[in-house]
């Protein structure tokens, strides 16, 4: 599945490995959860890079042990109006502090990503007809928001407890932010 | 009220443009209708039986003239020269074109309006008390807490594809004119021991299939830590409500599975994480939100007019139409006047660009600039002077606006029902048109007293006949229309959900039966006895009888 990231088209390094293949060599694997909390030990020793899969009815917290460990967390958008990974995101980033790879796979739209971005997304698994320039328009069609305690579109996520913004607007954001 | 400061306007015209876009990728195919479905939704379009319909929202109810002429310019212009107010606090056009729509919204964008979330499963237009500001038993004015919630739930990056619809109420005193029991959230300002004004937060309430009563999940909340709060039930609602099945996706089923004690540890679990809630909601923020409603200048009058006294005296249709449509102002010589848009026989919540036209001006000139829109569907000039009264309404008998029937019987709440709404199983326009014309007499009505009607075209409860005193559902069975009956329901501080009377009626018995139940109410009421109060002393078996009983 192509992969985008900063607006564009990128190489995955990722392989996805299903549970049972044998975790060898030094690949940047993706496992499920399931997998993580069952074979840590080993995990935990791997040479290469570990990303996990987390489905959207997982409590996104029980990651919390393993963060240090991982590069990579992916969530997954069953159909692309089941938002509950938006918020799995938001915790894992901003509840959290994960700094490394959110990845959101499925049902990924070009008029969701924005809002993906802002809960902490930053790589995007899409569909193979998506169109590059359709995806950047309506992925950055709007930049504005209220939310200041969100990063706003194209903005860093922020790994820091982001909540100690507003949520709202301030009358100082408001001069600063209008245009 | 508020007003948009440049932010505020560049939003919503970034917003449209967005649309613009999305419309124009519909248009040409990079969107499938299913794609593009949840994305005019969130712009408030729907696809009705005959023909696009344009939900456009009017935050907590405040409008200015220059809104309420564009409105009117929008229904000349873009519709059948009508509009529909509806249940939320909302103005529906039932006949806009496709191609029309991004120019519309820009017309609205023009006068600081928008269709934003007027649909969809997020956060929907917050409403509240439509006497707020003005009401004498008021605590403080719920609508700053109404605009701060609306601009923190605008395009909100995480809740916007919640599990169904999220609605919000906000009232400021303890007689509750905006239903806030029946919606997911609903928060009442009120102080606690201290003195010190905060929140009681109810959740779970709603309507629909399952109509439930909100619970109360904390007693006294501190302003500050509101967003904080509302985010924390946001998110475990969007964590754990079910998305399996439409018909249990709203909040109250996650309140009602959980129970209300583990829900409320989980949204205070929820809460404890989100650090620092004053750095969510600065003082400061919603001191610069409550300075847009402050009262406006009013005159310093003496309660008693005596050339309003003389009138009174001497016109008795007059008398008629201050005795129901006037309400009590907490400032002395100023009067509350509730606009009736229920004219006997006509369609409940309709109102045509003259008169809309007609509003905005004695708005301009007689009140301060400020419309309300309620959610029973009728309008409100909030700030007249006594002294005006008159004038005003010898103008609004000319626009024809004049009806005088405010809480009486056929001062109907209805929702569109098969004459407009895809989803409905049955008509309820011609329902409220016949009951109203059946219980036309002005005296009558009077007699009968306080008594609301609610009509619902299906199980969606739009018409709000579960909190009907006499609540009214069309169904359908074998392809027939039916109706079933309940009684009881209130929407007000003492909510309770209206309880079926017995097996339904075909359409043409509705009015017989309706007709049979308020005159068993005037048989059996004591003295000053309203028909709630009756029906709450006696209970439904008198109904019973009379409607079922063989003679
Ligand atoms: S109650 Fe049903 S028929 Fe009436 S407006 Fe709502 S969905 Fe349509």
């Amino acid at each position: 599945m192509p992969l985008i990231k900063d607006n564009s088209f990128t190489k995955d390094h990722w392989t996805a490995l299903p549970d049972g293949l044998p975790l060898a060599g030094a690949v940047d694997a993706i496992i499920s959860f399931k997998r993580l909390e069952q074979d840590w030990d080993e995990i935990s020793l791997h040479n290469g890079r570990v990303g996990v899969l987390l489905d959207n009815s997982s409590d996104a917290e029980a990651l919390q042990p393993y963060l240090d460990r991982l590069d990579l967390v992916v969530l997954e958008f069953p159909v692309f109006n089941d938002g509950r990974a938006y918020s799995q995101a938001r915790i894992v980033r901003s509840q959290l502090g994960f700094s490394g790879e959110i990845r959101a796979t499925g049902d990924v739209l070009p008029d969701q990503a924005g809002l993906m971005m802002r809960c902490g997304f930053d790589s995007f698994e899409v569909s193979g007809g998506q169109s590059l320039e359709v995806w950047q328009r309506a992925a950055n069609s709007l930049t504005l928001s209220y939310q200041r305690n969100y990063p706003k579109v194209g903005e860093k996520p922020r790994h820091d407890r982001s909540e100690r913004a507003a949520a709202i607007l301030t009358d100082t954001d408001r001069a600063g932010a209008a245009l | 009220m508020y007003r948009y400061d440049e932010f505020d306007i560049n939003f919503v015209n970034a917003r449209v443009d967005q649309f613009r876009d999305q419309i124009s990728r519909r248009l040409n195919g990079d969107l499938t209708e299913e794609q593009f479905k949840p994305l005019r939704l969130m712009n408030g379009l729907y696809l009705q039986l005959h023909a696009y319909m344009l939900r456009v929202a009017i935050p907590y109810g405040t409008l200015s003239s220059r809104q309420m002429r564009q409105l009117a310019f929008i229904a000349e212009r873009f519709d059948k020269d009508y509009g529909h107010f509806t249940t939320r606090q909302n103005i529906q056009f039932n006949w806009p074109k496709l191609e029309d729509m991004a120019d519309i919204l820009t017309h609205l964008a023009d006068v600081e309006m928008h269709a934003i979330q007027t649909s969809g499963n997020c956060i929907r237009n917050v409403t509240a008390d439509h006497w707020a500001g003005v009401a004498a038993d008021e605590v403080e004015d719920p609508r700053p807490y109404a605009e701060l919630l609306r601009q923190w739930s605008s395009v909100h990056p995480e809740f916007t594809f919640l599990p169904r619809k999220f609605k919000i109420a906000v009232t400021g005193a303890p007689n509750d004119r905006a239903a806030v029991a029946f919606h997911d959230i609903g928060l009442k300002v009120k102080e606690n021991e201290d003195g010190e004004a905060g929140f009681e937060v109810l959740a779970g309430g709603g309507m629909g299939r399952t109509p439930v009563v909100g619970v109360t999940i904390r007693d006294w909340l501190r302003k500050k830590d509101l967003l904080a709060y509302v985010e924390a039930i946001m998110r475990v609602y969007n964590l754990h409500g079910r998305r399996d099945n439409k018909y249990k996706a709203r909040i109250k089923i996650l309140v009602m599975d959980l129970g209300a004690d583990e829900f409320r540890r989980q949204v205070d679990e929820e809460f404890a994480k989100i650090d620092a809630p004053e750095v969510l909601l600065p003082e400061e923020e919603i001191q610069r939100i409550s300075a847009y409603f402050a009262p406006p200048d009013c005159e310093k009058l003496d309660d008693n007019d005596s050339t309003l006294d003389g009138h009174l005296k001497e016109n008795t249709a007059f008398r008629l139409w201050h005795d129901t449509n006037i309400a009590t102002h907490k400032i002395p010589g100023y009067a509350i006047v509730n606009i009736s848009l229920k004219p006997i026989g006509g369609i409940p919540g309709d109102a045509n660009s003259a008169q809309m036209r007609i509003v905005a001006e004695l708005a301009e000139r007689y009140n301060h600039d400020e419309i309300r829109v309620n959610y029973e569907q009728n309008l409100v000039l909030p700030y007249v002077r006594k002294s005006d009264l008159f004038q005003v309404w010898q103008e609004l008998v000319d626009a024809e606006l004049a009806t005088d029937n405010l809480g009486l019987v056929t001062d109907i709440i209805c929702c569109p029902g098969l004459d407009y709404c895809a989803l409905a199983t049955a008509r309820s326009i011609p329902i409220a048109q016949e009951i109203s014309n059946h219980f036309s007499d002005a005296g009558k009505q009077r007699e009968i007293g306080d008594l609301k009607i609610k009509i619902s075209g299906c199980i969606n409860a739009c018409g709000h006949h579960h909190a009907g005193h006499i609540g009214i559902l069309g169904l359908e069975k074998r392809g027939q229309e039916y109706y079933q009956i309940t009684l009881g329901g209130s929407g007000d501080e003492n909510a309770a959900i209206g309880a079926i009377v017995g097996p339904g009626f075909s359409y043409a018995e509705v009015v017989p039966a309706v007709d049979k139940i308020v005159d068993t109410y005037m048989d059996l009421r004591e003295e000053g006895e309203t028909f709630l109060e009756a029906y709450r002393r006696v209970g439904a078996a008198p109904f019973k009888e009379a409607l079922y009983a063989a003679h």
